[in-house]
């Protein structure tokens, strides 16, 4: 069926991510499998050929991140799917990625851990992880959907930011978002960003020089005398290891920080819902939000004022944005499908007391349990 | 004929190496085998992990990156499938390519891609004071192993033969014209090559297992290898520490991995419609 905005379709949230990332230009996809993410591999491998790209299963996900990190330094565009223990096992070439600026996407579909925890039930247990799972201080950019749509968008969005701002961009996605099947109008055609080319000539290139923007200029190899390199410790603007200095090499690992700072406006997503006169802020993200959505239509029909703030990037943490809805209300509650992982970001900006709702059994928040938290707060 | 140093980065001179160290006879065995076989600079990435061999991308004047300890192998396999006309050779250690990464090596020889891997074995964690390698040989001294090692080592040949590998040699630093050749063959050989180099660490190894000098190590190189082709001259006894040289296993029954991959879009083309739409 077609209608003005596109083809409707009935599809699986994993599969709205790897159609998603075709429509966005991926060539390549590296993965292992796991659930609840396989469906995302198995669809990748079906279609990626079919679009003139590569498959390739590779033994660990040690390897799938490798991978992909090597074919976005060849120029393609190229993500991997994971779950939870996978994605512990890519953070060392995650921060890789992250140092070295090279874009891709990471998906993580979340299941209850730690270790294989309750396979394969869903979990928001990785929030933490997603951003400081890698070593050292380095920048995240973590989106999270609570839809099969906003699954499509976000991983566009994704995509594109990581070509933008030369950076690898997560999408926090889980078990119940992966897994669930719903009506989504996909979009002929989507935005498309592609890494900034560089138009200096070879002699002149120096592939970690920046301007205001932070974010380096990418040259395709193989051409032209372009043969730069490139490595994993703190660099100079020519790649090789800093001979500089100490204070060369903090302005190095700062500039990659500043660089997602000063783009944070444009890239931090959020929804609201019911906001305006709310005395009770719900701050939910990911699969929760649909139990939050549909708790503040419950209250709201009782003459209760609940608000809801959607949180679709949750790092860079959303901080202006919080500070901003949470300015009039009398508290703030925050549903999370974890011991409690957001909620100490949530702490630290919000101007209303705070209070957490929290599973961690593999099974959902229900609307009614949001209802009867704030019912016990307000 | 060019002089290596048209192929280095002579501005990143001087390299990070001991005096005496096997690296530098390495790459230059792999500098004047891609300079005779003509290719262009451009067209040439050469990989590397972490480890003392590791650093030999940062001095040569190709495509260069160097990744994270035992992967290089695995963001070699993402950037061929992104260059697929590109040469990508992988250089590694015994510790890097045998140890944290081998899993890695098993896999891409598994998968017949068209990399070029040259494994230099030292023997020994060089850059990190001298810890025993999986390579390192038992009964030896390492940092770590100050009692003897008590781990046995493996022919890393014979596991690449097992994984699938489709291409195998092994040279050392004492035979540097010959690694040279092997290495310029496993370049021109489409499909997973592999090529050992046995080189020697005076600090970190041979020092600690009083083998002499640099040039000792190089004279128990030559004197511990056989030529393939003298192989059947010994006896299973005599062969025991002493390790082959040479060409060791050349195949071309298996389809290269992007090539394969080009024949599958194919099918996948011609399948109507496609199973995803
Ligand atoms: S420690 Fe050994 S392998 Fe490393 S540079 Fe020195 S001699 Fe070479």
């Amino acid at each position: 069926m077609k209608s003005k905005a596109g083809t409707v379709r009935f599809m699986q949230g994993n599969e709205a991510v790897a159609e998603a990332a075709i429509a966005a230009g991926v060539k390549i996809f590296a993965g292992y499998p796991i659930t609840p993410a396989s469906e995302i591999s198995e669809i990748m491998s079906i279609r990626l050929p079919q679009e003139d790209g590569i498959y390739i299963q590779m033994e660990d996900e040690l390897a799938s991140m490798g991978a992909i990190i090597g074919a976005s330094m060849g120029g393609k565009k190229s993500m991997t799917a994971t779950s939870g223990p996978g994605f512990s096992l890519m953070q060392e070439n995650l921060g890789f990625a992250a140092m070295v600026e090279i874009p891709c996407l990471i998906v993580d579909v979340m299941r209850v851990g730690p270790a294989s925890g309750m396979p394969t039930h869903p979990s928001q247990g990785d929030v933490m992880q997603s951003r400081w799972g890698t070593h050292g201080d380095h920048p995240m950019v973590v989106l999270s959907p609570a839809t099969v749509t906003e699954a499509y968008n976000l991983t566009v969005e994704a995509i594109n930011i990581s070509e933008k701002l030369r950076t690898p961009v997560i999408l926090l996605s889980d078990a119940i978002v992966g897994h669930l099947k719903e009506k989504i109008e996909v979009p002929e055609k989507v935005k498309l960003i592609n890494r900034k080319m560089t138009r200096q000539p070879a002699e002149k290139y120096l592939p970690f020089a920046t301007g205001e923007d932070c974010i380096p200029e990418f040259a395709e190899r193989g051409q032209d005398g372009y043969r730069y390199h490139m490595c994993s410790n703190v660099h100079n603007e020519l790649g090789f290891p800093n001979d500089s200095g100490h204070d060369a090499a903090e302005r190095m690992l700062k500039r990659i920080h500043r660089k997602i700072e000063i783009h944070q406006d444009e890239i931090t997503f959020y929804n609201t819902f019911d906001v305006e006169d709310a005395e009770i802020l719900i701050i939910a993200y990911g699969c929760v939000t649909r139990s939050a959505k549909d708790a503040v239509k419950t209250l709201r029909q009782e003459g209760i004022k609940a608000g809801l703030l959607q949180l679709q990037t949750i790092w860079p943490f959303p901080d202006k944005i919080v500070r901003r809805f949470t300015a009039n209300v009398k508290t703030v509650v925050v549903p999370e499908m974890n011991l409690g992982q957001l909620i100490s970001e949530v702490r630290l900006n919000s101007c209303a007391e705070v209070v957490g709702l929290n599973r961690a059994d593999g099974l959902v928040i229900s609307p009614q349990a949001i209802i009867d938290k704030v019912k016990e707060v307000k | 004929m060019l002089q290596i140093k048209e192929h280095m980065r002579v501005n990143k001179l001087p390299h990070i190496w001991c005096p005496g160290c096997g690296d530098g006879t390495v790459a230059k065995s792999m500098i004047q085998a891609i300079q005779k076989l003509k290719y262009d600079k451009d067209n040439v990435t050469v990989v590397t992990g972490i480890g003392c061999s590791s650093r030999m991308n940062n001095i040569m004047d190709y495509n260069t990156f160097q990744t994270t300890h035992g992967r290089a192998i695995a963001y070699a396999t993402g950037f061929k499938m992104a260059k697929p006309e590109m040469k990508v050779i992988v250089v590694t250690g015994d510790g890097d390519g045998a140890g944290i990464g081998g899993n890695h090596l098993i896999h891409a020889a598994r998968r017949n891609i068209d990399l070029t891997v040259i494994l230099i074995n030292n023997y020994i964690f060089g850059m990190t004071g001298g810890q025993f390698s999986p390579l390192t040989p038992h009964g030896d001294i390492a940092s770590t192993s100050i009692y003897k090692n008590i781990e046995y080592p493996f022919d890393i040949c014979k596991l690449v033969e097992g994984a699938g590998a489709t291409y195998i040699a092994r040279g050392t630093a004492y035979h540097y014209a010959l690694t040279e050749k092997l290495i310029s063959k496993a370049l021109e050989h489409k499909g997973f090559s592999f090529v050992e180099v046995i080189t020697q660490c005076p600090t970190a190894y041979g020092k600690r297992n009083k083998m002499g000098d640099p040039y000792d190590l190089l004279m128990w190189q030559k004197d511990h290898a056989v030529p393939v082709e003298q192989v059947s001259k010994f006896s299973q006894e005599e062969l025991e520490d002493k390790f082959i040289i040479g060409e060791i296993l050349v195949r071309n029954d298996r389809t290269e991995f992007i090539e394969a991959n080009e024949q599958l879009k194919e099918r996948a083309r011609s399948i109507k419609g496609g199973a995803g739409k």
